[in-house]
């Protein structure tokens, strides 16, 4: 008899929704039906299932070919290359869960080596403003239950976040929000007329780029100077402005989400920093919240993990081992990469392959490369080592954070391929494995 | 069968009542017994002090908005870590930060200074997950949460309808949920307005919407806590916080407690704990006229005995400031106008951060000072007045060494008064420079371990009486010839000589040496299922939350090492 587990989390989007049903065959290994996911959602958890999954680590051999070997050499190999390395670096964890995360944070102590996340090439520069200005937000119950107005700046959720809209912000009928949709008004700041412009109610087609201008005539407009607006900012009518200024000020309880089209366009962190103002402003006369649309269903996890293991978020720097130091830029995995500083590379729960420029990767490829990662991806294709783990929310449970910081705790839904490690007892081994060495004097 | 004898020892045990006798302690098998074999491993105390492990009563040291101080803050890291010429790696993992330390340092410092026991003092129950994954990494502390209830709209419609047995179940089904140990109250119904951007400001100020007063919650809340027999009391922070002239609003709360009498079996004796009194405790109408309201509030303590306080004393450091009463910390920002960060939370609570510079040379900060140590030097029963820095409010925990100095010594006070620039005028607005008490030994151990521990229902866990867990400090102070210089009574309480956690030395001369397991307490309440209440349950889950009923109580694998406190309700 098929089974049907309900309330599973869906390990795609920040949304991090835990609403899914999905019905597993009688034996625990296939994948039947999933109910209540969005379409990217859905071929996660057929991927989960499928008869092409990596099950041994596999080395790249000298004739270029890929040959299984394994976990146990697997973890050998990577623990004796992390104490040879000067400066390794692990960077990735947009797909693992948070005891993985843990467990990461502890390898690279040990080693003595780089740790860093995706953020590093998404939210990286709004944690940069949250250091600087704080960061006034809510769960994003409060946005169903309380708000009447929505902002979406640089964000497009109905194809980033498929369900943000109907789960969270613009659609449902919360506590106070009896009503739904109706009553509540939509504002899209965008270049694009993207899908989620279409179901707005105003749409500010910003000129690309000019952003921090925008947010300064509204600051402008809510401090009492709208009448010293020019007749147009960033490409916005100055009446434009003003009405929707007016909105801002009159809402109940209103949420700006911001997305990367902030924080990867010009301006980046100030563009986050002036958005915080914004709310703090707002906040003078009205009630007002922002929110990162964090990418992956747990890339808010290892800034919320290393935070209270380390004091930072991203961009760490445990070469000392005594203490954690963070220095954007310095120890950022891209801008090292660039500058050919790191000297082992393990690229897990995400694919550097596809997201680095072309010069960092090949300088990272001039030195071991290690991939952890579920799936064949072009990370795990230009890799010295490719181990294979669990998909969390799929073969694994597990806590993730929620773009709203919210835990949401992730069930198993069905066996893993056999003997398929998780991502928290592979990087244990290693780290156990590296104490090993060191205790023997081998390293 | 490991045996161990602390021979020799100054033993102050208020729970056993051992006032500085020389009394061996003896442990088998990490309790607390009468006796042991002549094979048992011996500690030699002698001219030593003995006490059980210390009991922190109310800190904020884990959970989302710990951490959200933790990484709005990387300044806390760059400048105050110890790193730079202090505490190398000791333990298993490095130790970072200085008002908000990261977990490893947390459970690392609380054991070097002789504590094995914290108590959260707020856990937003829709994310205590994440406060349950901190005290997995918090080594040696056992630890506990409180769930916060006085922002909650389950209590609010319950109290509101007079329906104590519902609301004492569903406090019951919370409890066992987010494995919480007790009931928590911050600016009662303040923090629901805060939700529209208002406050409530006195204790009968409305609630919007939900037409309920704080008085009416924090009476209802007292009365579900007593029915179900919790082991620790109603714990409040009430309204309008750290505002001049509140202190009439604080004893308006504490007054809310006259006529009940604690009913539980574990030797619980108040009804009510107001938590950093010293923020409660201000007279004045502004900033400019500001004044010590200690004496009101503790003439109110003092004779009423169902009342249990904390200092929250400041400790003139910068510091983190965070805590669920988000009106106050928005507030508080429009004064110093530092980054401000606020978490609103789904149907039950909201919370603020930010960070705080209590200056020597600021007239406010030095008669905040002069509150807190009055508040303590004022108390007649010191079982009831806990040592406390509300951490990391009115500075970090690693400072009570220091509070301890000043509430011993007349001397330190006025080395530190004579450091501040409006001397004068601290010395003007409060009694401290006139006040000539110095605490003792047995004082400071019913303050730091037997008092909390009472308070909590757990001096049958924290203390040094047969069968209790065998978590004993040992102070390199001579309790017949305590040091004239003031600082070596800080420096004795900074640094244990001897840290046992059940019975493992975790600490030796200041240094760790062991990682024991740990425990997370937490208040099992047996009781029958409550329709009605399970009914209520799902109706909002399905309709107001974002989280599915079933991913949100904490799945017994997220729990460390659960250790329950069990109590039936018929």
């Amino acid at each position: 008899m098929p089974k049907v587990i309900e309330n599973v989390g869906c390990p795609y989007c920040g949304c991090s929704c835990d609403d899914v049903r999905v019905t597993v065959s009688d034996d625990g290994k296939d994948i039947l039906e999933v109910e209540n996911v969005c379409a990217i959602g859905t071929e996660i958890f057929k991927h989960g299932c499928s008869k092409d999954r990596i099950k041994l680590p596999r080395m790249r051999q000298p004739d270029g070919s890929m040959k299984d070997i394994s976990y146990e050499e697997a973890i050998d190999w990577t623990a004796r290359h992390l104490l040879k390395a000067k400066k390794p670096l692990m960077y990735g964890f947009g797909s693992t869960n948070c005891e993985g995360q843990a467990a990461a944070a502890r390898v690279m102590e040990i080693a003595g080596g780089m740790l860093d996340n995706c953020a590093t090439i998404c939210h990286g520069p709004s944690f940069l403003a949250i250091f600087d200005n704080g960061y006034p937000t809510c769960t994003l119950g409060e946005v169903k239950n309380r708000a009447d107005v929505i902002v979406y700046w640089g964000s497009n959720p109905a194809h980033a976040h498929p369900r943000h809209m109907s789960r969270y912000s613009i659609f449902p009928r919360g506590f106070f929000t009896g009503k739904g949709q109706k009553k509540r008004t939509v504002i899209v700041i965008d270049p694009r007329f993207t899908d989620t412009a279409n179901v707005a109610d105003y749409h500010l087609q910003i000129k690309q780029g000019h952003d921090y201008e925008l947010f300064n005539a509204f600051r402008m407009v809510i401090q009492g100077h709208g009448n010293d607006l020019p007749d147009e900012v960033a490409g916005v009518k100055k009446e434009q402005i003003l009405e929707v200024a007016e909105i801002m000020k009159n809402a109940r309880f209103g949420t700006v989400f911001f997305g990367m089209g902030l924080t990867h366009s010009d301006g980046r962190n100030h563009n986050i920093d002036i958005a915080i103002s914004l709310t703090r402003d707002l906040n003078k006369v009205s009630k007002w919240t922002i929110m990162a649309m964090r990418g992956h269903y747990n890339i808010t996890g290892p800034g919320v993990v290393w935070s209270w293991t380390f004091g930072f978020p991203y961009c760490l720097d445990l070469t000392k081992q005594n203490h954690a130091h963070m220095n954007p830029g310095e120890t950022s995995s891209v801008d090292m990469a660039m500058r050919d500083e790191v000297d082992m590379f393990i690229n897990i729960g995400t694919d550097a392959g596809a997201h680095f420029p072309i010069p960092a990767v090949k300088h990272l490829k001039k030195h071991p490369w290690v991939t952890i990662d579920p799936s064949i991806n072009m990370a795990s294709e230009i890799s010295d080592l490719h181990i294979p783990v669990c998909i969390c929310g799929v073969d694994v449970g597990g806590i993730v954070y929620r773009m709203d910081n919210v835990p949401i705790q992730f069930r198993k839904v069905i066996e893993p391929p056999e003997g398929v490690m998780d991502d928290e007892t592979l990087l244990n081994k290693i780290a156990d494995r590296m104490e090993e060495l060191k205790a023997k004097g081998e390293a | 069968m490991s045996e161990l004898i602390i021979k020799n020892g100054y033993v102050f045990d208020p729970i056993s009542g051992l006032k500085g006798d020389k009394a061996d302690i003896s442990v088998k098998d990490g309790k607390i017994v009468d006796k042991v074999s002549n094979k048992a491993e011996v500690i030699d105390a002698a001219g030593k002090t003995v006490m059980a492990g210390g009991v922190d009563i109310h800190c904020h040291v884990a959970g989302p908005k710990v951490n959200l101080g933790r990484e709005m803050r990387p300044e806390d890291k760059f400048f105050r870590g110890e790193y730079r010429g202090g505490i190398l790696k000791q333990g298993k993992r490095m130790e970072m930060g200085f008002s908000i330390p990261s977990t490893w340092k947390t459970g690392y410092a609380y054991a070097r200074m002789g504590y094995t026991f914290t108590n959260e003092a707020a856990m937003p129950p829709l994310l205590a997950p994440h406060v349950h994954e901190e005290f997995r990494d918090t080594p040696i502390l056992d630890q506990a949460a409180m769930p916060v209830f006085g922002n909650n709209w389950f209590c609010f419609e319950y109290i509101k309808n007079k329906e104590l047995e519902n609301n004492a179940a569903y406090i019951a089904w919370l409890l066992n949920a987010t494995k919480g140990i007790g009931i928590k109250v911050v600016n009662p119904g303040g923090t629901e307005a805060w939700a529209w951007g208002e406050n409530c400001t006195t204790i009968n100020d409305p609630v919007p919407y939900f037409d309920i007063t704080p008085a009416e919650i924090v009476k209802g809340l007292i009365e579900a806590n007593e029915y179900l027999g919790l082991p620790h009391s109603v714990h409040i922070h009430g309204n309008n916080l750290g505002n001049p002239g509140n202190y009439k609003d604080t004893i308006d709360t504490l007054k809310l407690a006259e006529g009940t009498k604690a009913k539980n079996k574990f030797g619980r004796e108040q009804v009510l704990h107001n938590t950093h009194l010293q923020f409660h405790s201000y007279k004045g109408t502004s900033w400019a006229d500001f004044e010590s309201g200690a004496k009101e509030v503790m003439d109110y303590v003092n004779s009423n005995k169902n009342i249990t306080v904390d200092i929250g004393q400041v400790t003139l450091d910068e510091t983190t400031t965070m805590t669920a009463d988000g009106p106050f910390e928005y507030h508080l920002n429009q004064l110093n106008h530092i980054k401000w960060a606020n978490v609103d939370v789904e149907l039950e609570t909201g919370s603020g951060i930010v960070p705080y510079i209590y200056d020597k040379n600021i007239k406010v900060c030095g008669i905040q000072w002069a509150i807190g140590l009055e508040i303590g030097l004022y108390a007649k029963d010191l079982m009831r007045v806990h040592i406390t820095t509300d951490h990391p409010n009115a500075g970090p925990f690693t400072r009570y060494p220091r509070v301890i100095k000043w509430l011993m010594s007349q001397k330190a006070r006025e080395a530190t008064l004579d450091t501040m620039k409006w001397k004068d005028k601290v010395i003007a607005a409060s009694n401290i420079a006139s006040m000539d008490r110095e605490l003792g030994l047995y004082d400071i151990a019913m303050m730091t371990r037997a008092g909390p521990a009472k308070a909590l229902g757990l001096s049958s866990i924290y203390s040094l009486t047969k069968g209790a867990d065998a978590n004993i400090a040992i102070y390199n102070l001579d309790a017949n010839k305590l040091p004239s210089d003031p600082e070596l009574i800080e420096a004795a309480f900074q640094n244990t000589a001897y840290t046992l956690k059940e019975g493992v030395v975790v600490v030796k001369d200041g240094q760790i040496v062991a990682e024991p397991p740990k425990y997370t307490l937490w208040t099992k309440v047996n009781m029958p299922e409550n329709a009605q209440v399970m009914h209520d349950i799902k109706e909002k889950f399905s309709r107001n939350y974002t989280v599915n009923l079933e991913n949100y109580a904490v799945f017994d694998e997220h729990v460390h090492n659960a250790r329950a406190i069990e109590l039936d309700v018929a």
